[in-house]
């Protein structure tokens, strides 16, 4: 419950300024351009004619482009829900582990973020390469006879996004089971609860907030993903990410790529909505109208 | 009928929190494990919860072994110390969470959940989160969670320990009422000797990982086996020096200020005068209350101490007296009930005064450990649960 706030402090305070300024000035203006620009019309070369249309919203529902939408969704879908499989247990190792251990760990996941990630995404294709590491060594102790192509699959995709995306499901994750009171999982035992049912009754709902927060962190960014699956897909499949790319870079109808990228805003607001709602109607915290009597 | 055998929990190859100990507790009583923090025992109720694996030893219930079960398996609940409600579920959702796991239909659900909350008080707080309670309505809470579950033992950990005096007061009274309606076995860990005192049907007090006497509360209080049983439970005055006669009824000492004292047995014979050879360095603990302070010398059938009044503290229900003894020892704390007779007494600071005890209202012991006990002496009470545990010679001779 939310305590009624002073009057006072519902007002920014100046310090707010800066942020709001810039968020102003590289957000919401933007976004007003792009508005309206998708409801204009290409010049001849390029150019953009303020000629009102919906026709660029008409040409982004075609069939073509909805099933680029869709492939780039289930990318992020995929990536998301193995950051958070992959990412809630080592999170979990994180909190429980004693101070000095921890802080080690948390070092561990941050550490890539100190290398641009294009410059990853190119160490994992080296590393998955036919004479890569792994195949090298996978050869030379006998457990493969030839080597195995990684390239261009869509496992090394999936290892990529994986890699690059998973200290944003940690992070938040991290922080969640860092508050969590480990006794509450004794007193669910205590209860008769079995291990599973003391997950999914206890642990979960009770990082629901790390959970929520982590896949918005992953799964944002990686519905507009295309450098990792180019890189290391081999630029086989067209996702939302470097079709509109392409129409700002290269075909130079910046009206069709506005149309696209609010359809992107549109997916992604529309996808993390559904989520939401997911999430909070399954164990919602009660108040006093849900149960009983 | 809940054994413990030999049990022992080792951490690490250094520290025993627990020394293999050895404990028979009855269906239907109110048990407390005493001790200072850091004895072992928060430790001891968690390996009988199975929230932790003895190192060594085992536990039976009911002539089952339960050591290997998980604590989802067993028939016991417990109250811990910081309630660990589950804040996400509402206070009927609590109540409800055990009964689920065991599947007990809907029915059955509503009335024991209901029960339960009538039980502790709190039907009317059935749909509240856990957020909006107070400290006293959850504790109520984590007590009617454990409880609906009609656990065959009940543990609690210190359940008490985050109340203010009051509340404790209150809630005391309403455990022991519960426990007398219910006659489940309650196991009660705490390190408030008043708490265990007031509550229990039989009291264990830990040191060092090690039972150090068994007793119903007045034979804990009264009869203290150990020097750390004494000093532990209550207040204790020590008056040390060395044994200069033992006469078959009678132990007279000497070397403590400068007196000679005598130490007898207790009147009802519980506690049977030690054995002890002239020469023994011992010392003599006699609680405050069994202390008078008088203005004369009393006859010679008492002990007395003769020295000057230093402080007097008046405490409402009793007035502390602090006599500093002539020879310059310890300071003995007397503690008077504040009757229509003694509040009238007045005493000035810096008065010359004795302090006089019975020597049957005294103990004997030896300066580290309890003295031997003869064969042949009379001893009421059956040990009815012992301890064994790396026996000083003296909890094993107190057995005999």
């Amino acid at each position: 419950m939310l305590e009624p706030v002073e009057p006072s402090l519902r007002r920014p305070p100046l310090l707010a300024l800066p942020a709001m300024g810039w968020f102003m000035w590289f957000l919401l203006i933007p976004l007003g351009f792009v508005v309206v620009y998708s409801l204009s019309t290409k010049g001849l070369y390029g150019g953009v004619v303020y000629h009102f249309t919906f026709e660029n919203y008409q040409r982004a529902t075609d069939w073509i482009y909805l099933r680029i939408f869709w492939s780039s969704v289930k990318l992020a879908t995929l990536t998301a829900f193995s950051c958070l499989v992959i990412g809630y247990p080592m999170a979990y190792v994180m909190a429980t582990a004693s101070l000095r251990v921890r802080s080690a760990l948390l070092v561990l996941v941050v550490i890539p973020f100190w290398t641009n990630f294009v410059v990853r995404a190119y160490a994992i294709k080296l590393l998955f390469g036919e004479a890569g590491p792994i195949n090298e060594f996978a050869l030379a102790f006998g457990l493969i006879h030839e080597p195995i192509v990684f390239a261009n699959s869509d496992l090394s995709v999936w290892v990529g996004m994986v890699t690059n995306y998973l200290p944003f499901m940690v992070l938040p994750l991290y922080v969640a089971l860092e508050k969590f009171d480990f006794s509450l999982l004794e007193a669910a035992k205590d209860l008769g609860a079995p291990g599973w049912k003391i997950l999914l009754k206890v642990l979960i709902p009770m990082t629901k907030p790390g959970i929520i927060t982590g896949t918005i962190f992953v799964f944002t960014p990686a519905l507009g993903e295309f450098v990792i699956p180019d890189l290391l897909g081999g630029a086989k499949t067209m996702l939302m990410g470097n079709l509109i790319t392409d129409q700002f870079v290269k075909t130079r109808d910046w009206p069709f790529g506005s149309a696209l990228s609010m359809l992107m805003i549109l997916v992604v607001t529309a996808s993390l909505g559904v989520y939401l709602k997911i999430s909070a109607t399954e164990n919602a915290p009660v108040d006093a109208t849900t149960v009983e009597d | 009928m809940l054994e413990l055998k030999g049990l022992e929990k080792k951490y690490g190859r250094n520290y025993t929190a627990v020394k293999k100990m050895d404990l028979t507790i009855r269906e239907g009583e109110f048990f407390s494990i005493l001790g200072p923090s850091g004895c072992g025992k928060t430790t001891l109720l968690r390996m009988i919860g199975g929230f932790e694996t003895p190192s060594q030893g085992q536990i039976i219930y009911d002539g089952k072994r339960i050591d290997p079960l998980p604590a989802n398996q067993r028939q016991f609940n417990m109250v811990f110390q910081r309630y660990a409600l589950f804040p996400h579920l509402s206070v009927w959702e609590n109540l409800a969470f055990g009964l689920k796991m065991k599947k007990v239909p809907e029915i059955d659900l509503r009335t024991r959940v209901n029960e339960a909350l009538l039980m502790v008080k709190m039907e009317s707080f059935a749909h509240r989160g856990i957020a909006t309670l107070s400290g006293g309505q959850q504790q109520r809470i984590a007590l009617a969670r454990a409880l609906v579950n009609r656990p065959r033992v009940l543990l609690l950990d210190e359940p008490l320990s985050a109340l203010d005096l009051k509340l404790r007061q209150q809630m005391q009274v309403e455990l022991l009422s519960i426990q007398r309606r219910l006659k489940h076995t309650f196991i009660f860990v705490t390190h408030d000797q008043e708490e265990a005192l007031t509550l229990s049907d039989r009291i264990a007090v830990m040191n060092g990982g090690n039972v150090e006497q068994v007793g119903t509360p007045q034979e804990i209080y009264e009869y203290p086996k150990t020097p750390f049983v004494a000093q532990f439970i209550g207040q204790v005055n020590t008056i040390e020096g060395e044994v200069k006669e033992a006469r078959p009824d009678t132990i007279l000492v000497s070397g403590a200020a400068r007196r000679v004292l005598m130490v007898k047995p207790s009147r009802d014979g519980q506690r049977p005068l030690p054995v002890a050879l002239p020469g023994t360095p011992v010392k003599i603990l006699v609680r405050p209350e069994k202390l008078k302070v008088l203005k004369s010398a009393p006859g010679p059938e008492q002990n007395a101490i003769e020295g000057t009044l230093r402080e007097v503290l008046y405490q409402g229900a009793v007035t502390q007296l602090f006599v500093m003894p002539r020879d310059g020892s310890a300071p003995l704390i007397v503690s008077q009930p504040n009757t229509a007779v003694t509040a009238r007494r007045s005493f000035n600071l810096g008065d010359k005064v004795f302090v006089a005890w019975l020597p049957e209202d005294c103990l004997l012991m030896g300066r580290e450990a309890a003295l031997p006990v003869a064969e042949n002496s009379v001893s009421i009470a059956p040990p009815l649960l012992t301890v064994v545990g790396p026996p000083p010679e003296s909890s094993g001779a107190a057995l005999a």
